[in-house]
């Protein structure tokens, strides 16, 4: 089986079927299941994602980014600190990174009083945490390399048969 | 009343209309007929170039090139070719045209005239044999083999040979089948041509679409070849701009140069955005180039292995985008086949007579379509065979 082709294939299309996937991968139906399912106990494949414009679907919904500077604690590095914030179940993504900040935290809430609720009462306390700058999401143009608010491209304007 | 059959020149009158036309007029009348029948990619040209010439037209760069083109185009088409393919020319032996087509028109009309002879191994691309008769020379066709897997040979070259013989085109990587010279093969061609004064076009569009190990290597590469030696390469395929109208040719300095002449009187210059759209192509975008290949690749081995899987006997072609499966186990013409798998399942293939008459029995499919448009056509080939009751051994 290869494994980073059927990676590849469920990346660009986590929807596709097994039944797509082993015509591809020259593979049968049962072979491709079993190796979807392993590479989802080893924790490889983490999860299926929905991709929504909540904005589109007239929701209330307000994504803040949120740069956290912190100081390393001996022994565990950021590891401790990063335990901390990531249980909040706000939290949907974070990213230790390089640069002026140590941490990012992608915040998913209602309203802007969630978030800062959220920082003022749960981030900013926790011990290590030495400041936070947040940035709240105005507009979203592009997620996970899918388009939401850029001009449309034209799909397939080619001729029905050329030379 | 003008007679207008009767003023017009003969030889225009006499052109092959392409045999690809009938098809076309039919599929598009069919609401939801899909196609596997385009000759361009399905790519859209990467970002990088499209805002090249975004920011050039902000520039207001929208006068005329100098008849060549661009100074640093040819200069970046000479680093191009040098790195890409191990060949060294002068920026002043390289001109831009539009598209490659310009440059096999100029080639041809440069060189033939009063019944001089062009060798087409065919099936190829078609616009070099009207293009032949226009300009007042002689087609002379060579019919390559599915046993040879479309390679044209040293032996069927050296037989076609006469006198009269002006020019062989070379046109590999193959439209409509895929087929790839090897070096070995280009050693032995060069063999026949270099005591001669043939010159070779080598039409390299697809040169940068080569699959497998062996890779792709020029005519031109070959020992004494260079100086025999016009290569037409272009950015329709390799870079996805087939709409930019595009190409180049890079040859010994006279010949460019007298093609350059008959190029200022019918075209002036190519156009200026694609130009400099182009020098961003050439000179950023050799990991798009490679990104894409690898998806074609991956296409490739797809329909390769489904086509044969059905019992279409289909060769592995090693560049291009297009498999040319053996579609005779019907016992229908390629015409008949491709007429009825049109009608019958709403899709669109290229019947391979309309490249050469060794297109028999063969039809050309493009794979450049997404992976799940392939599996669905490969579905309609299917059920297509099985109406017709053929089913391979053992299955």
């Amino acid at each position: 089986m290869d494994t980073k082709m059927l990676l590849d294939l469920l990346f660009q299309n986590p929807r596709a079927s097994v039944t797509d996937l082993a015509d591809i991968l020259n593979e049968t139906e049962e072979d491709v299941e079993k190796a979807k399912k392993q590479l989802e106990a080893d924790g490889i494949i983490c999860g299926y994602h929905t991709i929504i414009n909540w904005d589109k679907a007239n929701v209330d919904h307000v994504d803040a980014i949120i740069g956290v500077k912190a100081s390393t604690q001996r022994g565990t590095g950021y590891d401790t600190i990063a335990e901390k914030i990531g249980r909040f179940p706000e939290v949907s993504s974070l990213y230790l990174v390089s640069g002026t900040s140590e941490f990012l935290v992608f915040i998913n809430a209602r309203t802007m009083r969630e978030v800062a609720d959220f920082v003022g009462e749960k981030l900013a306390p926790i011990e290590g945490v030495a400041g936070t700058v947040t940035m709240f999401v105005l507009k979203k143009y592009k997620v996970n390399g899918k388009n939401m608010d850029l001009k449309p491209e034209i799909q397939d304007d080619r001729m029905i048969i050329s030379a | 009343m003008i007679d207008y059959q009767k003023i017009q020149a003969q030889r225009a009158l006499d052109m092959k209309a392409s045999g690809i036309r009938k098809f076309f007029e039919l599929a598009a009348e069919i609401p939801d007929c899909i196609s596997l029948g385009v000759g361009e990619p399905d790519f859209q040209t990467p970002w990088a170039i499209r805002e090249a010439a975004i920011h050039s037209l902000e520039l207001g760069r929208t006068k005329y090139t100098a008849n060549a083109g661009l100074k640093e185009l040819r200069e970046a088409l000479a680093a191009f070719m040098e790195r890409r393919y191990s060949l060294s020319y002068d920026p002043k032996e390289i001109f831009v045209t539009v598209g490659g087509s310009e440059a096999i028109d100029l080639a041809i009309r440069m060189l033939v005239e009063n019944e001089d002879e062009v060798i087409i191994p065919q099936p190829c691309y078609v616009s070099y044999e009207p293009i032949t008769t226009l300009t007042g020379g002689v087609p002379v066709t060579i019919q390559t083999k599915e046993e040879d897997e479309f390679r044209v040979t040293a032996r069927q070259i050296k037989e076609a040979i006469t006198e009269k013989t002006k020019l062989l085109i070379l046109s590999f990587p193959n439209n409509p089948t895929g087929a790839v010279l090897r070096k070995q093969d280009l050693i032995e061609i060069a063999d026949v041509i270099r005591d001669t004064d043939i010159i070779v076009l080598a039409d390299e569009i697809y040169a940068e679409l080569v699959y497998g190990e062996e890779g792709f290597t020029s005519i031109a590469q070959i020992e004494g070849m260079k100086e025999r030696t016009i290569v037409v390469n272009g950015f329709s395929k390799a870079f996805s701009m087939t709409g930019w109208r595009l190409g180049f040719a890079a040859g010994p300095k006279p010949l460019i140069d007298t093609m350059i002449k008959i190029h200022q009187s019918c075209i002036m210059a190519a156009p200026t955005t694609s130009q400099y759209a182009a020098v961003a192509a050439v000179s950023e975008c050799d990991s798009d180039i490679e990104r894409m290949r690898q998806e074609y690749d991956f296409r490739r081995k797809y329909c390769v292995r489904k086509l044969n899987e059905m019992g279409l006997h289909t060769f592995e072609p090693k560049g291009a985008f297009y498999v040319f499966p053996n579609i005779s186990v019907l016992g229908m013409s390629s015409d008949e086949f491709c007429m009825e798998l049109l009608k019958e399942q709403n899709l669109a293939i290229v019947p391979g007579t309309a490249f050469g008459e060794s297109g028999e029995g063969f039809a050309r499919i493009s794979y450049a379509y997404s992976i799940e448009h392939l599996q669905e056509a490969m579905r309609r080939i299917e059920r297509f065979l099985k109406d017709h009751g053929y089913q391979k051994e053992g299955k």
